[in-house]
Formats: C-alpha cells, sequence, structure tokens
C-alpha cells in the first residue's frame, strides 16, 4: 500500500512557522512553529481548548489560517481544501467521526475517496488494507449497526486507502477500550515504520510516552515547547502542557449513609434507533458517596441519565427510586421537587439556553427552589432572580458580565461553573452530573470537582459520569462500568485499578454470564473485545 | 472579498432596526413596481401609502383592516415564540365567524346586552376548537402542527360555502350565497359615528396588552420562551412540551374567532361566502415583521393594513390591479428575513495578513 | 353507474395526480439534501400562470411548460438564496415563498382570468390506445402524466444508485460531515431545490394547461402543501410517491364524480376529502416516533454555514 518514501531525510515533511488563526471571540491559534519528520509519531499535546483541533484543521484544509506559512516537503503551500490536503498526501481521523449512519461501510469510504468509485468496486480494496493492519472491516456493514471503536476504523482504513504520506489522529483513544488502543497502536507503529508520519493530538499522557518520538506541547493556542516524551516524565510534560503541576482532590474516608437513590433492573430501549438500549441496570448511591460510571459514550450513558433526571420517563415506576419515592414515571421538575439535581453533558441548548441571560438562565430549573422565590402564582419575580444568579457568579467565581451576559458568551468552563452552581443552590439531596469537566479548562475544572466532593462531604449522594478515567479515580468512592447498556458491579475506587476498569469496559465483567448474550452485532469471532 | 462572519452575540439594535429597513425596502421596492406599471412612482406612492391616512374616514378604515391582523397576529406570535406554529389562523378565524354568525341567526330578533357577549364567546370557543384539532394531532400523534391547521382552513371555507350556499341562506337574499344581515343587538358597536371601525378595536388592544403581560411577567411564557429557543434546555427543566402547544394553539384559535366575530358582526353585518381576505395569513408576515412581540405585532399590523387600503385605494384612483397588496406583503417578508441576517452576522472582509501564496496546491 | 363511467373516473385520477407526484417528486430530492421548502404552494401558482400566460400568447404548449420551469426555478432561486446564502430560516423563508407567490400569481394572471387554451393532447399510442377497456384507461393520457412517472422512477433509481444520489442522502443526513470530507454542501443543496422548483412549477402549469386550461387566482387549492404531505406520507422514499399521489388524486376527483357516482353527500364536503385525507394519512404515519426517526433525513431544516 504505502512505499517506502525514500531514506529518511534531515528536511521536515510538514512544517508549520508563525500559523495564527483568530475568531471573533477567541484566539484559537497564535504564531505556532511545529515540524514533523518522516516516519515519525508526532504528538501535540495539549489541554482542553489549547487549540489543537483548529491546528489540525488548518493542515486538512478545513479552515483557512489567518497568518503563517506551511510547507509541505520543503515547498511553501496553500491548502484551500480537505481534497487538496489529500492530493498532498494528508489524511486525518477525526475526533468525532465524519460518517454517514444510515449508509454502509463502502458507500462512506466512497463518499469520502476523491477517486470516483462505486461502493462495488471499493469493497475488495476495503477487506484488504483493513485486514493487512489488524483493524477487519465488513464493506457492506451499516455504520449505525458498529460500535464506535468499530467505526474509527472505517475512518482510518478510508485514510489508508489513499496512501497517505501524513495522518492526523485527533484524539482517537478518547472513544476506544484499552485492548482497542493497543491494537490502534500496533497499526500505527507498523504505518510510521513504512516511513508514514504520524501528527497524534491527545492530552493523554501515558499514551504519548508509549506511542510517540516527538511531542509539540500547546498551551493556550501557543507553542509552549517541544520535547522528548520518552525521556519526559509525566510531571514535566504536565507542566508544559498547563503551566504548573496536575492539581488532584483528595477524598477523606467517609462512611456512607442511607441508600438516597436507587436504580432497580432497569430495561429501556432506546429512543433513538441507532441507540444502545439499557438491560437489567441495577445501582445504589448513598448519602455522602460519590459514585462514577465509566465507559465511553455510546454505551448507555444517554440513556440511563434521561432515565434518571426525568427526561424519559421508564415503564416501571419503580425502576428509578429517588429518597424512598418511586420516581419512574415522574418528569424532570417533579424530581427536582424530590430533591434531585443534574448536570448534563451538553450545556449550550440543554443545560442553558445560549440567548438567555444569565439571571433567565438561573430561572430554568432556579423556579424550583421555593426559598428563591423566583415565582409567585405563575408570575415571574425578577429581583429574585437576579438576587440568585448573582449569589451564584459569586460563590463560583464565574467570569462573565454580570448576571446579565447572556450565556452563549460565556467560556466552556464559566458556563459549567455556572450550571453546576446553580444547581448546587438548590440544594439537592441527590446529585447527578456528566462529563462535569469537558472542554474546561484546568482551573475550572479543580473548582467544579472539590464543589462536587464538598457536596459529598455535606452528606448528598453524588453520581457522576465520566470519560475521564483518571477524573473517576480522583473523586470517587465507588466505580462502576456502563459498557453496551449493562452495568458492571460498583467496586471500591482502592480495590480495583485502571486496567480492571479497561477491562470491564469491554463488557467483560460478569463471569457468570457471557458477554455473547449482548445482542449488539460485532464482525469479530472474539465477542469480548469490542473494537 | 468580504464574507459573512457570525457575530459572538445578537445584535440587540439590528433586531430593532431591521422591521424598519425591511419597511423601507419594501417602499422603495413599491416605488419601483409603480414606475413599472405607467405610474408617475411619486404620485402613486402617495396615494397608496399617504392618503388613506389624510382624512378620518381613511383613519377608522386603517384601524378596522388592523383589528383583525392585530388579534391573529398576537396569538400567532405567542406561538411562534414556542415554535408552535399555527398556520391554520384564517380557518379559525372563519370557524369563529361560524359560530357567532349561527348564534346571531338563531336569535335573530332578539334585543339585550346579552346576545353580543354570547357571540364573542362563541366565536372565540369556536376558533379554539378549530385549533384544538392541530394541536391534539402534534401532541398525541407527532403530526406536523403546519400541515394539519393548513389543510384545516380549505376545510372551513368549505363550510362556510356550504352554510351559506344551503341552511343559513337568506330566504329574501336572490339566491346570493350569504346569510340573512344580523340585528341591532348582534353587531358590533361603532366607535364613532360615521367610521367603520368598531368595538373590536378595543378588544385587539386588550389581547396586546394581555400578551405583553404574558410574555414578560407570567412563567407560562417563559416557558414556551424556552422552548422555542432550546427545546433540550425545556425538557431538562421539565416543562411540558404538550402544555406549551395547547395554550398556543387554544389563545391563537380564540383570538382568531373573536377576530372572526369583528367581521361578521362588523363591517361585513352578515354570514358570506368568504368572511377573510386572507387575514390570518397576513397574521403570519405580522407576527414575524413585529419581530413576535405584542407591540411589534400592532405597528406592523397597522403597516399591513394600510397595505390593504392603499391597494383599494390605488385600484380606484389609479386603476392598479388589487393584486399588488399581495405582492407587497410577501416583500415585505422577504426583506425582514434579509434584513434579519445581519441580526447574526456581519460582513467581515477577508484578511490577507501574512502569507502570500507562492505555489498554491489546489490547482 | 355504468362502466364507461368508472373508467372514466379511474383514468380522471392520473390527472389530479400529476401535479402532485411532480411536485413531490422535486420537493423529496430537495428534503432529502436536508432542505424543506414550504412555498411549493407559490411555486406551482407562479409556474401555472407563466404557463398559461405564455401558451396563451404564443400558442405553443412546449414553450409554455417551458416558462413554467424556469418560473418555478427563479422561486427556488429566491428561497435558496435566502435560505443557503443568507442563512434565514427554512420555516418562515417558505411561508414568506408562498405569501408572495400568491400574490406575484394574482398578480401576473390579472388580465388572464377567463381566457382559454387548448389543453395538452392526449397521446395516442399505436396499438395500446385502442385496446378495449384498457385503452382508454391506462394509455390515453397525455404526455406529462406518463413523463411525471418516469420522473418518480429516475429520481429513486439517481437516489439509490448514483453518486450523485449518494452526495445527496450524505449531505441530508450530516451537512458538517460532508462538508469535512470536501463536499460542496451547499451547491447540492441548490442543485436541489431548483429541481424542485422546476418540477413544482411543472406540476402548477398542468393545472392550467391540462386539467382545467385557464388561469383561476389560487387554483392549486392547497396542492401544494398536500404534496409536502406527500414526501412525509411516502417516508421520503419515491416509491411511495406514486401510491399516494394516486390515491390523492383519486379522492380529489370524487367530488366530481359524487353525483354521477350516486353519493348523496353535499358537493362541498366531497371537496373536504382531499384534506381530511391528507390529515389522516399524516396521523397514520407519524404515529410511532421510530418510522420518523427512521426515515426523516437527520438534517431537514436546519441551516448549513461552513465555518
Amino acid at each position: 500500500m504505502s512505499d517506502p518514501h525514500g531514506p529518511p531525510r534531515a528536511e521536515p515533511r510538514l512544517r508549520l512557522l508563525g500559523i495564527s488563526k483568530i475568531y471573533p471571540s477567541v484566539v484559537a491559534n497564535a504564531d505556532v512553529d511545529l515540524a514533523v519528520m518522516p516516519g515519525e509519531i508526532h504528538a501535540v499535546l495539549g489541554e482542553n481548548g489549547a487549540g489543537k483541533s483548529t491546528l489540525m484543521k488548518m493542515i486538512y484544509g478545513v479552515t483557512k489560517p489567518d497568518a503563517g506559512e506551511i510547507m509541505w516537503e520543503g515547498r511553501q503551500v496553500r491548502i484551500d481544501s480537505p481534497s487538496a490536503a489529500r492530493r498532498l498526501g494528508i489524511g486525518m481521523v477525526f475526533q468525532h467521526f465524519a460518517l454517514f449512519e444510515t449508509l454502509t461501510v463502502a458507500e462512506n469510504i466512497a463518499l469520502a475517496l476523491d477517486e470516483k468509485t462505486t461502493p462495488s468496486l471499493l469493497a475488495p480494496r476495503i477487506r484488504a488494507v483493513s485486514e493487512q493492519y489488524g483493524l477487519p472491516l465488513d464493506p457492506d456493514r451499516l455504520v449505525h449497526s458498529m460500535s464506535v471503536g468499530e467505526r474509527q476504523r472505517v475512518e482510518i482504513v478510508r485514510c489508508l486507502l489513499q496512501s497517505p504520506r501524513l495522518l492526523i489522529m485527533d484524539e482517537p483513544t478518547s472513544v476506544l477500550t484499552p485492548d482497542a488502543v493497543q491494537k490502534l497502536f500496533v497499526a500505527l507503529r507498523r504505518l510510521r515504520d513504512e516511513g508514514v508520519s504520524i501528527l497524534y493530538i491527545s492530552h493523554k499522557l501515558d499514551e504519548i510516552q508509549a506511542l510517540c518520538d516527538r511531542a509539540t506541547v500547546l498551551r493556550a493556542g501557543r507553542v509552549a515547547g517541544t520535547a522528548d516524551p520518552r525521556t519526559e516524565t509525566a510531571q514535566s510534560l504536565a507542566e508544559l502542557m498547563i503551566g504548573g503541576n496536575l492539581p488532584t482532590c483528595t477524598l477523606a474516608p467517609r462512611a456512607p449513609g442511607e441508600v438516597l437513590m436507587a436504580i432497580d433492573r432497569l430495561d429501556l430501549p432506546s429512543a433513538d434507533p441507532f441507540g444502545t438500549a439499557l438491560r437489567e441496570v441495577s445501582l445504589e448511591v448513598r448519602a455522602g458517596e460519590i459514585v462514577g460510571l465509566a465507559g465511553i459514550s455510546g454505551n448507555g450513558q444517554l440513556e440511563l441519565l434521561q432515565a434518571l433526571s426525568g427526561e424519559r420517563r421508564t415503564a416501571q415506576p419503580a425502576a428509578i427510586r429517588l429518597l424512598g419515592h418511586d420516581v419512574g414515571r415522574l418528569d424532570a421538575a417533579a424530581r427536582r421537587r424530590l430533591g434531585l439535581g443534574f448536570v448534563p453533558e451538553e450545556r449550550l441548548g440543554r443545560g442553558a439556553v445560549p440567548a438567555l441571560s444569565l439571571a433567565d438562565n438561573a430561572l430554568l430549573t432556579g423556579y424550583l427552589n421555593p426559598a428563591a422565590g423566583m415565582t409567585r402564582r405563575g408570575m415571574i419575580r425578577r429581583g429574585a432572580v437576579r438576587a440568585f444568579a448573582q449569589a451564584v457568579i459569586e460563590r463560583f467565581r464565574v467570569k462573565c458580565g454580570g448576571e446579565q451576559s447572556v450565556a452563549a458568551s460565556l467560556s466552556g468552563g464559566n458556563l459549567q461553573k455556572f450550571i453546576v452552581g446553580r444547581e448546587i443552590r438548590l440544594a439537592p439531596k441527590v446529585m447527578v452530573v456528566a462529563q462535569p469537566t469537558w472542554g474546561v479548562d484546568v482551573g475550572a475544572a479543580m473548582l467544579i470537582r472539590q464543589a462536587i466532593i464538598d457536596l459529598r462531604d455535606a452528606g448528598v449522594a453524588v453520581l457522576v459520569v465520566s470519560e475521564e478515567l483518571d477524573e473517576l479515580f480522583m473523586m470517587c468512592d465507588r466505580i462502576a462500568v456502563l459498557a453496551r447498556g449493562r452495568l458492571s458491579p460498583a467496586v471500591a475506587t482502592g480495590d480495583t485499578s485502571v486496567d480492571r476498569i479497561g477491562r470491564w469496559m469491554g463488557g467483560d465483567f460478569d463471569e457468570a454470564v457471557p458477554s455473547t448474550a449482548a445482542p449488539t452485532p460485532t464482525s469479530e469471532g472474539v465477542a469480548h473485545v469490542p473494537a | 472579498m468580504s464574507r459573512l462572519e457570525a457575530r459572538p452575540e445578537p445584535s440587540r439594535a439590528m433586531m430593532l432596526a431591521s422591521p424598519l429597513i425591511a419597511a423601507a425596502a419594501m417602499l422603495v421596492s413599491g416605488s419601483l413596481l409603480f414606475l413599472f406599471l405607467g405610474q408617475a412612482p411619486l404620485h402613486a406612492f402617495y396615494v397608496y401609502f399617504v392618503q388613506p391616512l389624510t382624512s378620518m374616514y381613511g383613519v377608522g378604515e386603517l384601524l378596522l383592516k388592523a383589528t383583525p391582523l392585530i388579534l391573529c397576529g398576537v396569538g400567532l406570535a405567542i406561538g411562534f415564540r414556542a415554535n408552535v406554529h399555527n398556520i391554520g389562523a384564517d380557518g379559525q378565524l372563519t370557524m369563529g365567524a361560524v359560530v357567532a354568525g349561527c348564534v346571531a341567526l338563531y336569535f335573530d330578533g332578539a334585543q339585550g346586552p346579552w346576545l353580543l357577549p354570547l357571540m364573542i364567546l362563541a366565536g372565540a370557543a369556536g376558533g379554539a376548537a378549530w385549533a384544538a384539532v392541530p394541536a391534539l394531532l402534534r401532541t398525541r400523534f407527532n403530526t406536523s402542527e403546519i400541515l394539519v391547521s393548513l389543510m384545516l382552513v380549505y376545510v372551513a371555507y368549505l363550510f362556510l360555502g356550504y352554510l351559506v350556499h344551503g341552511p343559513v341562506r337568506d330566504p329574501a337574499g336572490y339566491n346570493f350565497p350569504q346569510s340573512k344581515m344580523f340585528g341591532d343587538a348582534a353587531m358590533l358597536p361603532l366607535l364613532k359615528e360615521g367610521l367603520r371601525v368598531n368595538a373590536a378595536f378595543l378588544l385587539s388592544l386588550v389581547a396586546v396588552a394581555g400578551a405583553w403581560f404574558f410574555c414578560r411577567h407570567s412563567f407560562a411564557g417563559y416557558r414556551m420562551q424556552v422552548a422555542g429557543m432550546a427545546p433540550a434546555a425545556a425538557l431538562y427543566a421539565g416543562f411540558s412540551e404538550p402544555k406549551n402547544v395547547w395554550i398556543a394553539f387554544l389563545t391563537s384559535g380564540a383570538l382568531a374567532g373573536v377576530a372572526g366575530v369583528g367581521e361578521v358582526a362588523g363591517p361585513l353585518g352578515q354570514l358570506q361566502a368568504s368572511v377573510s381576505p386572507g387575514y390570518g395569513f397576513a397574521a403570519i408576515i405580522v407576527a414575524y415583521v413585529g419581530r413576535l412581540h405584542p407591540v411589534g405585532v400592532l405597528l406592523a399590523s397597522l403597516l399591513m393594513s394600510l397595505l390593504y387600503i392603499g391597494g383599494e385605494t390605488a385600484q380606484i384612483e389609479l386603476q392598479l390591479p388589487s393584486a399588488i397588496t399581495g405582492l407587497f406583503q410577501g416583500l415585505l417578508l422577504f426583506y425582514l428575513l434579509a434584513a434579519d441576517l445581519f441580526i447574526h452576522y456581519r460582513i467581515k472582509p477577508s484578511r490577507m495578513a501574512g502569507a502570500v501564496a507562492r505555489e498554491t496546491v489546489a490547482s | 353507474m355504468n362502466a364507461d363511467y368508472l373508467i372514466a373516473f379511474l383514468a380522471s385520477t392520473a390527472g389530479a395526480a400529476t401535479p402532485l407526484v411532480l411536485a413531490s417528486t422535486g420537493e423529496l430530492v430537495a428534503e432529502r439534501a436536508g432542505v424543506i421548502n414550504l412555498g411549493l404552494e407559490g411555486i406551482m401558482l407562479v409556474g401555472a400562470v407563466a404557463g398559461f400566460s405564455v401558451t396563451l400568447h404564443s400558442g405553443s404548449a412546449a414553450l409554455g411548460l417551458a416558462a413554467a420551469v424556469a418560473a418555478g426555478m427563479a422561486m427556488a432561486l429566491l428561497f435558496g438564496v435566502l435560505v443557503l446564502t443568507l442563512q434565514t430560516n427554512q420555516v418562515a423563508t417558505g411561508l414568506a415563498l408562498t405569501l408572495f407567490g400568491i400574490g406575484l400569481s394574482a398578480f401576473a394572471g390579472r388580465d388572464l382570468v377567463g381566457q382559454t387554451v387548448a389543453p395538452l393532447p392526449r397521446l395516442h399510442l399505436p396499438v395500446l390506445s385502442d385496446l378495449p377497456f384498457v385503452g382508454p384507461l391506462l394509455f390515453s393520457f397525455d404526455a406529462l402524466v406518463y413523463a411525471a412517472i418516469v420522473f418518480v422512477l429516475l429520481t429513486g433509481w439517481m437516489l439509490a444508485r448514483t453518486r450523485l444520489g449518494l452526495l445527496i442522502r450524505a449531505v441530508g443526513e450530516a451537512p458538517h460531515s460532508a462538508h469535512a470530507l470536501g463536499m460542496p454542501v451547499i451547491k447540492l443543496r441548490y442543485a436541489t431545490v431548483l429541481a424542485g422548483g422546476a418540477l413544482a412549477g411543472l406540476g402548477g402549469a398542468y393545472l392550467s394547461l391540462a386539467l382545467t386550461p385557464m388561469w383561476v387566482e389560487g387554483m392549486t387549492a392547497g396542492r401544494g402543501w398536500i404534496a409536502l404531505a406527500q414526501v412525509v406520507f411516502a417516508t421520503w422514499k419515491p416509491r411511495g410517491l406514486l401510491l399516494g399521489a394516486y390515491l390523492f388524486g383519486g379522492v380529489t376527483v370524487l367530488q366530481f364524480h359524487g353525483q354521477g357516482l350516486g353519493v348523496p353527500i353535499p358537493s362541498e364536503f366531497l371537496s373536504m376529502l382531499p384534506y381530511l385525507a391528507t390529515i389522516v394519512v399524516l396521523v397514520i404515519i407519524c404515529r410511532d416516533p421510530r418510522t420518523i426517526l427512521l426515515n426523516k433525513p437527520v438534517s431537514l431544516g436546519q441551516n448549513f454555514k461552513a465555518d
């Protein structure tokens, strides 16, 4: 498939000089220099919001830089579009897949290739290439029936079919089980040995240390430094990434109280025909403890959160119990009145209304707090609304232009602080938080985590759903795994390890019931490795 | 070359300005159209847009025609804010007129102050009942309220046609498809002798005030606003979507029904084969041009009413075709939509800072 | 009621169905790309008046049909510029287009009321038209009836089997992904919107040139809206459009043949049937949310703007 591209030259295959990209409300990249050699796996490292994705979009021609030069194999180039990038020999596997669910693997790849070919002609090539790199695919499968890991293979094979000389991987392992990560690394190393350059975007230090030859670290849109990941420590890399030490929280041991929220053998079909059904999910969350739910998105988290929050009702009223009440048939407002607080994954559009002010957004769930007195006899009391919003802003150090500023104008971290603060101010007895620090800067992330821990210390029962295992291990008393709609037992954090949780993420947590009982189709024979 | 760039925040200045810009653009287009039709543009402009306002009678006509627009427009705006699209207001208006008209005919000859309030209530109920169908079908069966409410417009028209050709046709009416004229007790009082504008105009002002209060101060209004802006947030907050749909349809249906009463118990004085020259549809334009705000709807209704009246005046004095009115209405909405663009976007000249390309790849 | 009458009734179904077939096919293609055009009613009216006017003044029905197509495309272009380039709301713009089309067609047709043209000639196919029974029933229609059916079949083949169809389906599901892959999303949407306008204009012209060869204000009487409902009824698959349109054709024609068929209901109520039937059909299809979720193009109604 790819031929060795001559003896290794000293000339970088890709060089960025002084690249900048400025949007109306934020500077995404400023004066970035980057050099990638042939046959090198080069990491681009940085926290959420550091500007990694924007930089890759410019290399792949999706957006254009506002300043700076791009040099490809020694010549200056302008990359006007993704097809121009592909003509140069640049391929990209996106973090959020550009796949069409209602089409087959072959149709998807046919669409993405620049040569005008038909899906049926492509099928044998797809089979061959995917087998060659240990990522087998069936060309006639509909994408919506595939697991997230399998979908990533489609993306990778699509790139490989075009014989790229540079492959960009944007946060590839955020959707993979540890097992699948290893398989990916094998394929990537093989490509590197064939002379292909790889740009590996990630914020996961241990992976970068295991895989990459060099690393460029981005911080707030600029290059903070370059390093050889193998010789650096996690500490030094983290320092480059965030300009300081990786902060941690600690949990003081605490005996949990009574059960405040219970999920009892919940069966729930998905509302989305392409979603995941929940099967026999059972869990108890006690007062004064934080239970973490690990697992990659797409394994039933969305459905479970909707069932817990009241956005979706369950057939059995007793499937969900809050403080002793059967709440399965109650809506979100009724559950809040019973003492539930909920912070959703999506901030804009679900946790807050983008076009409304912070004050109006406080009213969104704040009206359920009788003490706040935001409504009376169906009328809004604006003074009380403003006071509530102001209190949240102060307590949680939300950087904004006052309580009248529009939600959409806040940064991700500040809006998340506001939403978390609003829910906490409702004095819930049970708190469910989804992806608490996704896309949030480090400072805000620490504040949010501490606020959640403070809740726990005050006796609230907390459930945290997160894709970041590090975060869960840092904050939780117990951890369970959601895999393909089934929930593992919840074990004490101290009694388990990242490895074991990783294996459980593949569904392999119940020795008594073999995982092949799963109805979700996979194309491999070994059912317990989903990707 | 310039391009469109998203604003970080919607521009409040443009939100107020765009209806004005749209109106101005429409007026300019109108002048061009007059020129095209062989009229001196300034004179035609005067006849069309200014002359009706120069007499007391003209102002009365302006308010008369604005009344159904305000009533329907205010109701529709409440629904549009919640992304509930009642496109069938003309059908609800018609059914309101039918029910009120039947009440008037049933009690023909009766005197007493109770008849008129009864007719108004009946008309409101008729409109609301007709609007309840799309509401029910959306909340129970997920059907598009746009299509259902629209289909029912045609059904309402046909039902009225059936009535005036048959059951309610005036036996002494020379076989014309119309009912007997309503008695005095069944007619809305005029606001001023010599003008045709009647008490329904006062009702429309009450509706404006009520709608403003509802949207600004009531929690139900807030819930509907959130539902329109971010349905997932409304679900997250536990706001009931069916409730919003019902409030939107019953309110706009009732108001449209009252508009229907205003027509048949007002300038028409009887049931005829058609009781509306498309007020329910013009009200859609009024709602958008009025920025979905009750006061804006009031102002936009006056402008739209001027378009109707001007069309009639121009037809008599300048022999301009009455169909121009429809053209203007459509143009007004188009210009508004285009002007609205600048609320969310602005023109930015594109930057060519720094890099000078010596070699382009895509050749 | 005799056999001849029955045949005439069934045959007239095709005439009533054809405008729906044309308009709904065009709209289906646009909706598969993610654009909903509520202006169909207005486009059909403009096509009707354009076709009638040009035919009347030129004496050529072919020229008239071409004018209708051009007029439909012009209206669709206006819609496209507003929605695709200026990013206006699709629902509001479509409504505006309908209201504008009603006004424009009334204006343009003000001097045409009461005039007539010769209707589109019925084709005489060599052997087939002379067959007893089947001849008048199936093989004596004008060219547009057959053309409409061909359009539907062509559309089905195009969407399922060609690269263009693949692109349209992809854009309709996920325009941002399509853009990231380098597909010309806006250009494709323009193409489908213009095609929709062309077919809707043609459908409108069929009304004024074949069905009732004259011009009357508002002569579409809601057919544009019914065509929109037809796309839902067919769950966005072309093969369902023929069935739906012909069913509606039959229901529509009932109002003219009611008396002949011995039905004792007042004609106004018979005239209500197509509209009520549309409502019923919509309820049947939309009841189960999964039907819509599985078939409706995901990005339908959502604007796309490249960053």
